[in-house]
């Protein structure tokens, strides 16, 4: 970002700010990879690391916010260093819900004590993660480097994973219709699966944020949306 | 940045706050030139006050915002060697004729100066001395006139039991708003804030802000200051100059959240230089 400011600790100031959310970042990534997998490997000690992790994400939100606001006590920040501090708040906000929602994932997997295991449908949460994990890191790059083309792919990229969320949720309906025994694990399954596309959507939240920071102004477009909820009203065949 | 923004398939956007919907203009420049002698200090300035609107003048030291505001009331008449040409309307009046009765003007066009300037006379006959130039008011109508011209510098409550005390006996504070008061008195329609506060300490300061923002319900404020923060927290519009030229107009909303010019943004986050 352009030259120097005249006083070098507002720099600085703003510098740890990007550090910190950076930092951020990288464990919430962790987090829903580990989640995740802690999932498919029915591993709880593993989701139990997950949800221990989560309170290292929200001291870390919380450092970010108090250092945002004591620098905009102390350098009444203007235009795009104001927009900056903005911005790194409201990432951190969405980062410590993406941590939130992986936590939630993580104390799900000791709940899923059970030998069904379709396979199919594991892949299917497994790739929409892959997505939704690329979405965060490359919305997170594009924070870290003002890449404004970069959030906007991001930012339009959400409608893959909303459409896999759809036929996952259409998947674990027909399980739990053939079986009732299955229905607690097909429904923990299902707040899995729209707990990722939460952080998909937390993905987005970010990318709008890189663009508020960079433009001054907000997105009124649309978003493209895959989502097509009418599954909910599908109707057994009796 | 900047290079960014056109690489994008743009969605589309809208300001951070809504515009401020636009006042008649009240004071109207029309490519503005002035000269210090051979130094040729406003370079083809258009801008427009609006009518009971605040507008702030920000820059680094020497970019002209001083100058532009002696030319409003002209000030400047007081010096050899300096002329301004161009157009400077206020409403249809020409500002720059030279046959312009100047005490009208500046009757019209009142000016507060970064130092407290009190006559050494009474309170009261700081306000009174001024209106006198004008116009010829019985003692009663005078006493009417000096309390609501000091109850619109905000300094009644103050002075009200020592309107007979020197004006020099004020408070810094204190003396800015009865020069304030002074000014108000004569009914002006324009009033100049050339670095108001910047003698003042912050209490003082809040006050004279107030007032300002008070001021601006009747009457088209120009104010020049080197305080950012002042700029945004009491102006509805902001110029920002540069080396004599007018570099961004804008709302004031606009410009200190994101501005359009990127000297403007070097400027204002403190990148100058």
């Amino acid at each position: 970002m352009g030259s120097e400011h005249t006083v070098k600790a507002f720099d600085s100031d703003l510098q740890e700010l990007t550090r910190l959310v950076a930092e951020m970042g990288g464990i919430a990534e962790r987090m829903i990879v580990d989640s995740v997998d802690a999932l498919i490997r029915r591993d709880v000690a593993l989701g139990q690391r997950v949800v221990a992790t989560d309170v290292e994400l929200d001291a870390l939100q919380k450092r970010i916010e108090e250092r945002a606001v004591l620098t905009i006590a102390r350098r009444q920040p203007m235009a795009v260093d104001l927009r900056e501090i903005v911005g790194a708040m409201r990432v951190a906000t969405d980062l410590e819900r993406i941590g939130d929602l992986a936590k939630n994932m993580g104390k799900r997997v000791a709940a899923l004590e059970t030998d069904f295991h379709p396979l199919k449908l594991f892949r299917g949460l497994e790739h929409m993660t892959d997505l939704v994990q690329q979405q965060v890191k490359s919305v997170l790059d594009a924070y870290a480097a003002h890449d404004l083309p970069a959030a906007m792919a991001v930012w339009k990229g959400d409608e893959e994973v909303d459409a896999i969320c759809t036929s996952l949720f259409r998947e674990l309906l027909t399980y739990m219709m053939e079986d009732p025994r299955n229905i607690s694990f097909c429904i923990h399954l299902m707040f899995c699966a729209k707990n990722i596309e939460r952080i998909g959507d937390h993905a987005t939240n970010i990318a709008e944020t890189v663009f508020y920071m960079i433009e001054g102004q907000a997105i009124t477009d649309k978003r493209p949306k895959g989502d097509m909820t009418t599954f909910a009203t599908t109707v057994p065949n009796t | 940045m900047s290079e960014m923004s056109v690489s994008v398939s743009a969605p589309s956007v809208h300001p951070g706050s809504q515009p401020l919907p636009e006042a008649p203009a009240k004071v109207t420049a029309r490519n503005l030139n002035f000269y210090y002698g051979d130094h040729h200090a406003l370079k083809n300035i258009n801008l427009a006050l609006g009518t009971n609107r605040v507008t702030a003048f920000i820059g680094p030291s020497g970019c002209g915002k001083s100058t532009l505001l002696r030319i409003f009331n002209r000030m400047y008449d007081l010096y050899p060697g300096q002329r301004a040409d161009g157009q400077l309307l206020l409403d249809h009046t020409n500002i720059l004729d030279p046959k312009l009765d100047l005490n009208l003007l500046r009757a019209r066009v009142g000016m507060v100066f970064q130092k407290p300037t009190p006559f050494p006379m009474t309170i009261y006959e700081n306000i009174a001395f001024g209106i006198r130039l004008y116009e010829k008011i019985s003692k009663s109508e005078m006493d009417d006139r000096v309390e609501k011209a000091l109850r619109g510098g905000a300094l009644w409550n103050e002075v009200k039991d020592k309107l007979n005390a020197s004006g020099l006996s004020l408070s810094g504070g204190q003396q800015q708003r009865l020069c304030i008061a002074r000014t108000v008195a004569v009914r002006p329609e324009v009033i100049l804030f050339d670095e108001p506060c910047s003698a003042l300490d912050p209490i003082s300061t809040a006050k004279v802000e107030e007032l300002i923002q008070e001021l601006s319900e009747n009457y088209t404020i120009a104010i020049v200051t080197h305080n950012m923060q002042q700029a945004a927290r009491v102006s509805d519009k902001t110029a920002f100059m540069y080396l004599g030229e007018l570099i961004e107009f804008d709302d004031t909303s606009k410009i200190f959240t994101s501005p359009s010019d990127r000297r403007t943004q070097d400027y204002i986050t403190g990148r100058f230089g």
